[in-house]
């Protein structure tokens, strides 16, 4: 067997091997999965049920609020003094003065501070409670009202994609999440690239091995066999998240998204039916547009792009990273070397973030183009779509980061073969840089 | 530079062929100059051994000759044909660092090791199982190298590097790190393989081990070449024309005798015998001396004495650090 082959193999074997990668890789997707499922059914929760006493002095809302699942109201026309509040089963007590048609101001007094769910919700049912009678001492029409109101719905187009109706803002955040994914695989593997070759420097095996096959040999076999662990954990992430969510999604959402049964449960009158069914509907586009962003994504394509992207700005990344370990004896050391060596990656992450307000700025489309960045912010340009109009910068990008990756390689390469047998002190950059010129 | 590669060196190693030959080698790293114009060549079928303080050279020279590093000027012939990459099969390499993978299992690692020299793995799985049956190592072939001891991972390090059956195997400080049991498994080892048609190269500071195992060796102090040869002849060149004389008498009558054929450096009289130092005057030869003696002493023995490896050592590089002229005394 070619030799390289060998040291792709045992570098892949012996790190699939281990417990630590099983671990990673099933726990991995449970815990982001989980975290995602748990965060959203979290956020739909109250932790507690709310009691809350509207002290109603200008006699215009008893009655008339309704209470949900997790907060019920209770009326009186007198406020509870401090002691009395405490000592009562009340969580909240909302004070409503004699002139609230004319200041607008209610009081809300806790015992314990209430989400800003259970505050929203409050505030609400106080303002169509208030709303209505206003319309009913002004003497307006709540039909007339209700017509005038006006709340805007903005809606963005491009008029170079034929006015149809833009989703970029949505869709760059989504490339964000996935640049920022790539930032966290290509650091994490040039990592493991890094400590590998460490670790065969301070076992003293190094020497053993560059007996039997050159120094680029084995630094490019440790390079590709960590490359395929990834893409490996990589794919077996992607399956296990995808079915995860989906099937937890299905199970903990199951009640809750279903309209007819909230509805059910909450056992309302047919008028109160028919207006909540018209709120559900003012927020249904919301949700349309979420599914309109998914579907916008070229799901394939991005996945293409990330995969390439990984692949190259890994192999450029951890080229000098497998240079930063060879050079030094042992991990305290690789600090100094390091920080220079993730800036541009971090950099990257800075210019995606800004991608999300501002994705056709100047500075977006350098940093996709030169090749330190480019596997980040390319990567927010490729889940908004956009890059496709331009095909030849993502050409440009593209082979511009295989260049340097073949560039950095080259440079590494010479350090790492010179470093790798260099024990005691801790060498300057000059030194390194001296490195590269000695006769291999 | 393919025919014959002892063209150009000492009429002692014409008779037989060289299994190395290291022409004129350079190599510098920055303004440092490790090795400074090396020649010498290695016998084949015998145990070499490479010698030289701390710093002088070795290293650098075992990492040119392994194909670890390049040479700045000057080549390296292997049995008479300058070195390629694939020559690398043919030479086995302990450094004298040793190190495996802490995690790794023994037999697995060993198997891997195999590969990279360029065997077979069920070749490489079936010449294992012999060596780990004759050291009797088997037990180990599942466990993981950081639960041998250091001594254990030194015998699996051994066993790594000899698999392959090199033509040629360098060993740097072979004994060091094994008890005197597994130094004399790894000493039987050793000769056995020469006896098998194997070349030796050792780089040691054991002068001992030199004077016992080595056929030739060269020296190497101050990234040059001082010394080398066979290692009788070296000795003889080294030696001070001091013999040792077994008499019956005593240092009187001796002194008296020896006259001025030579030099009563000491005289120690035991039991049965006394033992007198002499080294022979500048003109005359040990014939002379005992000529000299005879009619006044009963002589019993007469022996010369050829210097330890450890004083030609010392002296070698002593002279080098010094004037160079003096090494030929």
């Amino acid at each position: 067997m070619n030799k390289t082959l060998l040291i792709i193999r045992r570098e892949f074997i012996t790190r699939v091997r281990k417990p630590s990668f099983l671990i990673m890789t099933i726990l991995g997707p449970l815990l982001i999965a989980g975290t995602m499922v748990g965060l959203a059914y979290l956020g739909m929760q109250e932790s507690e049920d709310h009691l809350v006493l509207v002290v109603d002095k200008p006699h215009v809302v008893t009655g008339k609020l309704r209470d949900s699942d997790k907060l019920r109201f209770f009326y009186s026309y007198e406020e509870l003094d401090d002691p009395a509040f405490k000592a009562s089963p009340y969580t909240l007590m909302v004070d409503v003065n004699e002139a609230i048609l004319e200041t607008n101001t209610i009081q809300l007094f806790y015992k314990e501070l209430p989400s800003l769910n259970v505050q929203r919700t409050v505030q609400s049912e106080l303002e169509r409670v208030l709303e209505r009678e206003k319309l009913r001492v002004n003497q307006v029409d709540p039909d007339t009202y209700a017509r005038i109101r006006t709340a805007l719905n903005v809606q963005l187009f491009d008029i170079d994609k034929g006015g149809e109706r833009s989703y970029e803002q949505a869709l760059a955040v989504v490339g964000f999440g996935f640049g920022y994914i790539m930032f966290f695989f290509v650091f994490m593997y040039a990592v493991q690239v890094m400590r590998g070759v460490l670790e065969e420097k301070s076992n003293r095996i190094v020497e053993v091995l560059i007996s039997s096959v050159r120094p680029f040999q084995l630094m490019m076999g440790k390079i590709i066999g960590i490359a395929l662990v990834g893409l490996a954990q990589f794919t077996i992430w992607i399956v296990l998240t995808a079915t995860l969510m989906t099937v937890g999604t299905a199970v903990l959402m199951k009640d809750r998204l279903d309209p007819q049964q909230v509805l059910a449960e909450q056992q309302v009158t047919g008028e109160l039916q028919a207006e909540l069914m018209k709120e559900a509907g003012a927020s249904a586009p919301d949700r349309n547009d979420v599914m309109e962003v998914v579907r916008r994504i070229n799901i394939p394509f991005v996945l293409t792009m990330f995969v390439f992207y990984f692949l190259a700005g890994y192999l450029l990344y951890s080229s000098l990273f497998a240079a930063v370990g060879s050079a030094v004896d042992n991990e305290t050391d690789t600090q100094q070397f390091m920080f220079p060596v993730t800036l541009p990656l971090i950099v990257g992450i800075v210019i995606a973030q800004m991608a999300i307000t501002n994705p056709g700025s100047p500075l977006v489309f350098w940093g996709s183009i030169i090749p330190f960045t480019s596997p980040v912010v390319m990567m927010v340009r490729v889940a908004m779509g956009s890059v496709l109009e331009t095909p030849w910068q993502l050409v440009l990008s593209m082979v511009l980061l295989l260049g340097t990756f073949v560039l950095t390689t080259w440079v590494a390469a010479r350090i790492y073969r010179t470093g790798i047998l260099m024990y005691g002190k801790k060498p300057s950059w000059r030194e390194m840089g001296r490195w590269m010129f000695y006769k291999g | 530079m393919g025919s014959t590669a002892c063209a150009g060196g000492p009429a002692i190693f014409a008779t037989i062929p060289a299994m190395l030959t290291c022409e004129h080698i350079v190599k510098r790293y920055g303004a440092h100059t490790a090795l400074d114009d090396v020649t010498f060549t290695v016998p084949a079928g015998g145990i070499f051994g490479l010698l030289g303080p701390n710093g002088a050279g070795k290293t650098s020279l075992i990492r040119i000759i392994t194909r670890i590093t390049a040479p700045d000027a000057g080549q390296v012939l292997l049995e008479g044909r300058a070195m390629t990459a694939d020559d690398v099969v043919r030479i086995g390499y302990l450094p004298e660092e040793r190190g495996l993978y802490k995690k790794m299992k023994v037999g697995e690692q060993a198997l891997y090791l195999a590969q990279l020299k360029g065997m077979a793995r069920a070749e490489a799985r079936k010449r294992l199982k012999e060596w780990f049956e004759r050291w009797e190592m088997t037990a180990w072939w599942n466990k993981k190298v950081e639960e041998l001891s250091k001594g254990m991972a030194q015998k699996v390090q051994f066993v790594s590097t000899v698999l392959h059956a090199p033509r040629l195997l360098i060993l740097d400080e072979p004994f060091s790190g094994f008890d005197p049991i597994n130094a004399e498994l790894v000493r039987q080892e050793i000769l056995r393989l020469r006896q098998e048609g194997t070349t030796v190269m050792l780089s040691t500071h054991n002068m001992g081990s030199v004077e016992e195992l080595c056929d030739h060796i060269a020296l190497i102090d101050r990234s040059r070449k001082v010394l080398d040869g066979r290692v009788r002849d070296i000795r003889r060149q080294f030696a001070t024309r001091t013999y040792r004389i077994e008499h019956k008498g005593n240092r009187v009558a001796f002194a008296n005798a020896l006259s001025y054929t030579g030099e009563l450096l000491e005289h120690t009289e035991g039991e049965e015998y006394s033992t007198a130092r002499v080294r022979l005057a500048h003109d005359s030869t040990v014939n002379q001396v005992l000529r000299q003696l005879l009619p006044a002493v009963e002589v019993h023995g007469v022996q010369e004495e050829i210097p330890r490896m450890n004083d030609v050592f010392i002296r070698a590089v002593n002279a080098n650090t010094t004037v160079p002229a003096d090494m030929t005394e």
